[in-house]
């Protein structure tokens, strides 16, 4: 086994006592507890008021532009760590191209504000 | 950080050198469009209508205005005086400028002049938001120049991606219209298989080749004989299926009816001029330049695919009966004729396949501005009976469009007729005779469908047509000056170059692309 | 060790992968995809690649996937379609046909390689430079970390292709947005044409139906929108019906 899979064998250690220490937890709740099973008690909690419909439902579109403006700048985050990373080996060339790939970037969030698809009614 | 940055670090990393002269029209199409969307997001309600058409106009002759210095760079030679001519590449040998490119670049150029022009009423008749189609059509013909300039496949594959996505946003823009929405999401279902088809391609071929840059695959596959190619074959396929997706080349053609249909007008006659030529421009630059030593193992295959596009396109075009149809299938059989100049191989190949990429984008711009006018509000009334008797309603459009029909089935005096007949031409020069044959035929057969639309809307209409009507109709709908500007230039490219095709042709056999290293 | 890492990841990726087309439900299936990114991060980690690993769970298992699930329940899982119907004729046939097409391919193009690779290694300033073993157990640790040969790349040969992508992006957004706005007005009424054959559901037709092709669909139907594409298929199916 090489000497950097070997580092990751800690997470997978971790990991895998997470795994088994929830199962185990849940497994020996389930074993002492007693088992009363009620209609009511399989309802969808909805704050105390009896659901209405089934839990999958139709979301509205604006959430979509949300999720996509959140992908959008996780992108950018991707390419600004490893530019973050080696900041000082780019100089003044590095500090242009990603201020120029921030501002086109910022601008489609903008654009989005502008429109109003960002406000919440 | 300043202080970081100003301490000269120990390890620097040489960057590269920025040619700024040689990405100046990509920078004036793409900075135009983001400048404009920053004017549409400050101010949004102070915009007066006019201002945005004007505005892409301006900058679409901008971009072609600063492509012309670098077209007498590119294309002269090196000399004492001027070292720096001939062809070059910036950015670390990733975009190439020669004259190949600057052809592109100023007929995009052309192509954002004229849809911006006839988009103008189109988008106020039919209510649509103006400044994002055109924000999208600049940012899109800056994919199609990436594309043309690109000198390495990452490069190229960015350029795809921009000029699709932009578009098929713009096929689906006319929001009300269910079938604008259809042809929206096809062709983005479609085109995003075909662009991950592509990638596929890249990535095989980066492993066959050990590299992206066009100058280094092919500084590679001349130098050294590979015992096992399949690696390499495949990655060709993929690579040429995604392009065949994008001209529209049978078998991957089964978008283009639909689409073009159910699209808004304006932008079918964007999608059929600036992403073809864009896809052909990426495909003479991946095959034809960088591949060139294995052109024994790949003309064959656009052979085929040739043989089946013209056939294609030209038979099912005669059986349809809307002409926005009709004119998908006739530019799938021009794909055809496209396909036949690539498969050549050759530098007049790839001339004549730039002529004919320019003849094409004026005439099936004209084209579909005559049916934006002629097929009124709504943008759904485009059956062969709905502008039956065009030519005697509106005698204007009628005879514009027959120009255009003219041209695209190749009738002599009409630069359609040297389009095809250099083409073929540098067929037969190849030694692919059958495919010249084929390519002719194909023509006769086409020229069928193009003789149904004008005997419609010269000789039919009697019937539809009640003299109050057509008295109200002669007594004229004003073609909108936009359109009637596109009118006049794109008829006058057609004839003039028909009559005199010289110059054209000429600057077609300067534009050969070179892949220089920078 | 390598080995048994790619052996483990690799079943969880194609186990996702067939998650995705089997299952029913449309969130378990993007759940099931992010089984499947998630066992390409760790082949990634296994090519000691690992900020491409965490990029693939960030962007992909994270956003990406999130997009999706925004996207499923846009549509509405609840209204789900019946998946037995087939809106193409033979669908289920002419996808099987396709999927063997593609694995002899992927076949031929494995026998045709025979073990050995083809091309050149990339170029060294491209390499991944690995931590080495040396034979007596100690390890040569990599000379610089990929993050950093990642952003040499980056601003370097990739430069452009970096600048682009921001652009690539922008338009994702401005499409969203003018997609996503309510569309001004009435929709336009849907046309009235008939689908084209091969989406139509098959029908029974009629003797009298099939002998007489003015009776039928087409004739309340204005004639101007009757297609070549329809009487071909009433043609079609006359010859069905006489069989």
């Amino acid at each position: 086994m090489s000497e950097f899979l070997r580092s990751y064998l800690t997470v997978a250690i971790f990991g895998a006592t997470g795994c088994l220490l929830v199962g185990a937890f849940v497994g020996l709740s389930a074993l002492v507890r007693p088992t009363r099973p009620q209609a009511q008690k399989y309802l969808t909690y909805e704050s105390g008021v009896d659901p209405v419909g089934t839990g999958w439902s139709q979301s509205n579109i604006r959430y979509y532009v949300f999720a996509l403006l959140f992908v959008m700048f996780d992108v950018e985050a991707v390419f600004i760590f490893p530019w973050a990373t080696r900041l000082e080996a780019y100089g003044y060339f590095g500090l242009v191209e990603m201020a120029i790939f921030i501002f086109i970037l910022a601008l489609g969030l903008f654009y989005a504000w502008r429109k109003g698809v960002l406000r919440w009614v | 950080m300043l202080n970081i940055l100003a301490q000269p670090p120990t390890d620097a990393i040489p960057t590269p050198d920025v040619a700024w002269s040689g990405l100046m029209p990509l920078l004036i199409l793409s900075g135009g469009a983001v400048l404009l969307l920053t004017i549409v997001s400050l101010a949004k309600d102070f915009i007066p209508r006019w201002f945005t058409p004007i505005y892409t106009v301006l900058i679409g002759i901008a971009t072609g205005v600063a492509a012309i210095p670098l077209w007498l760079r590119v294309t002269d030679t090196p000399s004492a005086a001027d070292p720096n001519n001939g062809p070059f590449a910036t950015l670390d040998s990733s975009f190439g400028v020669d004259g190949f490119s600057v052809f592109f670049t100023m007929l995009f150029a052309a192509v954002v002049v004229l849809v911006a022009l006839l988009a103008n009423d189109y988008l106020r008749r039919e209510d649509i938001d103006g400044p994002e189609f055109y924000v999208l059509m600049m940012l899109s013909a800056s994919g199609g120049i990436v594309m043309a300039s690109a000198n390495d496949l990452i490069v190229m594959f960015l350029g795809l991606e921009i000029l699709s996505i932009a578009v098929y946003v713009m096929a689906a823009m006319h929001s009300r219209r269910i079938e604008s929405q259809e042809a929206g999401m096809k062709y983005f279902v479609l085109g995003a298989l075909s662009s991950a088809v592509f990638l596929y391609g890249i990535a095989l071929t980066y492993g066959a080749t050990g590299s992206t840059n066009l100058v280094e695959i092919r500084e590679f596959l001349s130098n050294v004989i590979l015992l096992n190619d399949a690696l390499l074959l495949a990655g060709f396929a993929l690579l040429l299926v995604g392009f065949g997706f994008k001209v529209a080349a049978v078998p991957f053609h089964s978008w283009t009816p639909d689409v073009y249909q159910g699209a808004p007008t304006p932008v079918v006659g964007f999608m059929a001029s600036a992403v073809k030529a864009a896809a052909f421009a990426g495909m003479l630059r991946v095959f034809w330049l960088t591949f060139g030593s294995y052109r024994t193992d790949w003309q064959p295959v656009i052979y085929g695919l040739a043989i089946a596009t013209l056939l294609v396109g030209s038979f099912v075009a005669i059986v349809q009966t809307d002409v926005k149809r009709m004119l998908a299938y006739s530019s799938i059989s021009h794909a055809g004729y496209l396909l036949v100049g690539v498969q050549a191989a050759t530098n007049e190949g790839t001339a004549t396949v730039l002529f004919y990429l320019a003849a094409y984008a004026f005439m099936v711009i004209g084209s579909f501005t005559v049916i934006t006018l002629a097929t009124g509000p709504g943008d759904a009334k485009t059956s062969l009976t709905d502008i039956a008797g065009l030519a005697r309603t509106r005698p204007v459009l009628g005879i514009a469009l027959t120009v255009f029909l003219l041209g695209q089935a190749g009738v002599p005096f009409t630069s359609g007729f040297f389009a095809k007949f250099y083409v073929i031409s540098a067929a037969a020069d190849a030694n692919s005779y059958g495919l010249a044959i084929v390519a002719m035929l194909a023509a006769v057969v086409a020229a069928f469908l193009y003789l149904r639309i004008m005997m419609a809307i010269w000789l039919d209409g009697d019937e539809v047509a009640d003299p109050t009507e057509l008295a109200a109709a002669k007594a004229g709908i004003p073609v909108p000056w936009g359109a009637a500007v596109v009118l006049v230039v794109t008829v006058g490219f057609t004839l003039v170059f028909g009559l005199w095709p010289e110059p054209m042709i000429e600057m077609a056999r300067d534009a050969v692309p070179a892949l220089a290293i920078g | 060790m390598e080995a048994i890492v790619f052996f483990v990841s690799a079943a969880i990726i194609l186990a996702g992968g067939l998650g995705v087309i089997v299952l029913r439900n449309p969130v378990h299936a993007a759940l099931s995809l992010v089984a499947t990114l998630f066992g390409v991060a760790v082949l990634f980690i296994d090519m000691e690649a690992y900020f491409l690993a965490a990029v693939q769970v960030i962007v992909y298992a994270g956003a990406i996937v999130v997009l999706f699930l925004f996207v499923i329940m846009l549509v509405g899982v609840d209204k789900a379609e019946d998946i037995y119907a087939e809106p193409i004729i033979k669908q289920r046939q002419f996808a099987a046909l396709a999927a063997a097409g593609m694995l002899i391919l992927v076949a031929l193009v494995g026998v045709a390689f025979a073990g050995d690779v083809t091309g050149q290694p990339s170029n060294e300033d491209m390499t991944i430079s690995r931590a080495i073993e040396n034979p007596d157990g100690t390890t040569t640790p990599a000379e610089t970390s990929n993050i950093n040969q990642l952003a040499e790349a980056l601003f370097t040969d990739y430069v452009f292709a970096f600048e682009i992508t921001a652009l690539l992006l922008t338009i994702a957004v401005v499409g969203a947005v003018v997609l996503a706005r309510r569309p001004k007005g009435d929709l336009q009424p849907l046309p009235d044409v008939e689908p084209s054959w091969a989406l139509r559901k098959p029908r029974a037709v009629t003797p009298t139906e099939a002998t007489d092709p003015s009776a039928g669909d087409d004739a309340d139907q204005d004639p101007d929108e009757t297609t070549v594409d329809q009487a071909a298929t009433d043609g079609a199916e006359t010859d069905e019906a006489k069989a």
